[in-house]
């Protein structure tokens, strides 16, 4: 049938110069500021996805990465408003456009076709009063009108299969299926149009260990065999290490460092990544004490200049509060060409620029 | 180990059944069965399992907010019951719990004095004046928010998530408890301040001597704060002993899976792979060893019979068919091949 998804592109597509969604400056508000000033919670951010790669996105909560994945799909619900940027998607036949700038009907045959998301707490993003059969096939329909309720179906039952659920599960309704299997459900549903750019918040947060690995291990095997590109966002960074390629790490509304995934593990540039790291007590090798990060994240409303992380940085020193970071070549000779971090440590001309002494790297953060 | 004491807190063959909903229904969900445990002084013991198998109710039970259906609760080896007001009064003076959300769990009009206050005088009687004051800046003290004058009006939304876990601690602190619950404490937290709070009931542990349960999902941080780790699964214990063994060289199967299915940047070719299944229904729970439809090596005695914890080494035990002595026994496969869990 027509539907049928090209199962037939599967050599591995990882390369940044094939991008399939570049986001760049983008800057996000929340309020409007008629009584307060409005909150910048995205500053200029610019992230770019590989065709076929798998991005992590990394941070604690309120550093805005789901805002950052709303904002890129235009999902972003009021007082949310984008202030600029642009985000450019690119098609398999090459062609690009602007998100930001399409009109609501070209955005919404693009959305779900191009790009899908699994949300947050997907448990229950499934309508409690409609079989799952049917919320798939009204999903398919919506966009390929000239298909039939028969044949979305059909197409739902083999969805279903890929993502390792029995096919007479369609006439269940959502309740009668475990978190799991929901989850997996909207897993389903988002790839029924085969999109090309996956974005997936949080997706295994509500799951235990056991399941979480089971979808981890679907979502590995499903882009092998359809090719698209994933942007996984979790706040557990070991998790990443497992399943991403690359690993950009946000605080504070800003992309603090992006860097290949074991690049991040091994040898963190950023002294919130390593901090972020040594977070996570592990379950294998030596105990060790452990001492998390002193201090809470920055009130957004309330940054002033400066970097937002030096109040809870080991490495901080007098530039810190005078120019905000951005981010560079990691100072480190020897590094992969393509990373970057967001360190006045790594910057020496940006501290010549305000006049201060730059300090050398720590070690710490220059491992190799 | 030497245990000269006897426990504070001991749970005997606790047992809880909810009644399901309906008219004439006698279908009750299995939520815990047969579940010993001791709490001593100046140790955690921590309780791992996911969601649903009943951890949580463990709590519940042990602070007397739930009735038993099965099972004695004793405190400092005699009976602990409360029955009446006061005697649960009594009771929740010696054992306070920590829940989950800070969010939810602090009444959002009032400010940190009140709600510490409230508590310091419900348990500690009147104070006043200079004696209520010394005593508020003490427990903001032992929760590391210093200095307490700048904590001591905030109302909890002026406060983030660490630090309004923290006001809880120190309210369950103000009743001079011996037991402290903790119902998963840090899992609704930020990961940068999660360790913050972990490191802080450590430092309770060893100062005051409290015997701590540690609830949680996440078996590495059991490794890292608890002393003892019990492991559950559907209701019932499968495994228990020190921490470092558990999580190093696990015996349960069950245990075998939760710890191979951690994220691991390590060692990244030691994963659980194709792990299937999932944790059965409580209504109508499988005979014999609830996880035989998901062990890989699950025999027919498995699916009769239940099995009993059985000593497997120095302090520990696991429920496991595999460790007895009988003829019918499953044979474990004990090399490390994660492919076997299936």
């Amino acid at each position: 049938m027509t539907l049928t998804s090209p199962l037939g592109h599967t050599q591995k597509l990882t390369s940044a110069s094939d991008p399939v969604l570049e986001i760049k400056n983008l800057s996000v508000d929340y309020g409007y500021g008629y009584d307060d000033d409005p909150v910048h919670v995205l500053r200029q951010v610019s992230l770019t996805l590989g065709r076929g790669e798998v991005l992590g996105l990394a941070g604690e909560s309120g550093c805005g990465k789901s805002t950052l994945a709303y904002a890129a799909t235009r999902l972003l619900p009021p007082p949310g408003l984008i202030t600029g940027g642009e985000v450019h998607f690119t098609d398999r036949d090459g062609r690009t456009t602007d998100i930001l700038r399409l009109n609501d009907a070209q955005l919404r045959a693009s959305r779900w076709q191009d790009l899908a998301i699994v949300f947050q707490g997907a448990m229950n993003s499934l309508n409690p009063v409609f079989r799952i059969g049917r919320q798939i096939a009204d999903g398919i329909r919506a966009h390929r009108p000239e298909v039939s309720q028969k044949e979305a179906l059909e197409r739902s039952a083999e969805l279903l299969e890929l993502v390792g659920i029995s096919p007479d599960r369609l006439r269940s309704y959502p309740h009668q299926l475990s978190g799991g299997m929901r989850q997996r459900v909207m897993i389903a549903m988002a790839l029924a149009l085969d999109p090309q750019v996956l974005i997936m918040d949080e997706p295994t947060t509500a799951l235990d260990v056991v399941m979480q690995r089971q979808i981890v291990e679907q979502i590995a095997e499903l882009r092998e065999r359809l090719g698209f590109s994933v942007i996984f966002i979790t706040h557990d960074v070991s998790l990443l290490i497992e399943i991403a390629d690359r690993i950009a790490i946000m605080y504070a509304g800003e992309i603090v460092e992006d860097a290949a995934a074991l690049d991040v593990y091994q040898r963190p540039r950023h002294p919130y990544s390593s901090a972020l790291l040594h977070s996570f007590p592990p379950l294998r090798g030596p105990r060790r004490e452990l001492t998390g990060i002193p201090g809470s994240p920055p009130d957004l409303s309330r940054l002033g200049a400066g970097c937002p992380f030096r109040d809870r940085c080991a490495f901080a020193f007098d530039a810190c509060a005078k120019v905000n970071p951005e981010l560079v070549f990691p100072n480190v000779p020897g590094d992969d060409p393509r990373r970057s971090v967001a360190c006045l440590r790594h910057d020496p001309a940006a501290v010549r620029a305000v006049g201060e002494e730059p300090l050398p790297v720590p070690a710490e953060l220059s491992a190799r | 180990m030497t245990r000269p004491e006897t426990p504070v807190l001991q749970a005997v063959d606790l047992q809880k059944h909810f009644r399901l909903r309906g008219v004439g229904s006698r279908d009750v969900v299995h939520a815990v069965d047969d579940v010993n445990l001791e709490l001593r002084r100046g140790h955690v013991l921590a309780l791992v399992g996911e969601s649903g198998s009943g951890k949580s109710t463990i709590a519940r039970l042990l602070a007397q907010l739930v009735p038993t259906t099965g099972g004695r609760l004793l405190l400092h080896g005699e009976d602990a019951t409360a029955r009446g007001r006061r005697a649960f009064r009594r009771y929740v003076g010696r054992v306070q719990m920590i829940f989950q959300d800070p969010f939810g769990s602090l009444n959002p009009v009032h400010p940190v004095r009140y709600t510490l206050t409230r508590s310091l005088r419900i348990h500690r009687g009147r104070l006043r004046g200079a004696a209520l004051e010394g005593a508020l800046i003490e427990l903001l003290d032992r929760v590391h928010l210093a200095p307490a004058e700048r904590y001591i009006d905030k109302f909890p939304h002026e406060l983030s998530g660490g630090q309004r876990q923290r006001v809880a601690i120190a309210r369950a602190l103000a009743a001079d408890p011996e037991v402290l619950l903790a119902d998963e404490p840090i899992s609704m937290l930020d990961v940068s301040i999660r360790l913050g709070i972990l490191n802080l009931l450590q430092d309770l542990r060893d100062r005051l001597h409290l015997a701590i349960l540690y609830i949680t999902h996440d078996i590495a941080s059991a490794r890292y704060f608890a002393d003892r780790t019990m492991v559950m699964y559907a209701g019932r214990i499968v495994e228990s002993g020190d921490s470092e063994s558990v999580t190093q060289d696990p015996k349960h199967p069950y245990t075998q899976l939760l710890v191979r299915s951690a994220p691991d940047p390590d060692d990244l070719e030691a994963r659980a792979h194709g792990a299937r299944g999932e944790a059965p229904s409580l209504v109508r729970p499988p005979s014999g060893c609830r996880f035989n439809p998901r062990c890989p090596f699950a025999t027919e005695l498995c699916r009769i019979e239940v099995p009993p914890l059985m000593q497997v080494g120095e302090g520990r035990e696991a429920a496991c068919w595999g460790y007895s002595d009988r003829p019918d026994r499953p044979v474990l496969d004990g090399s490390a091949e994660s492919g076997a869990i299936a």
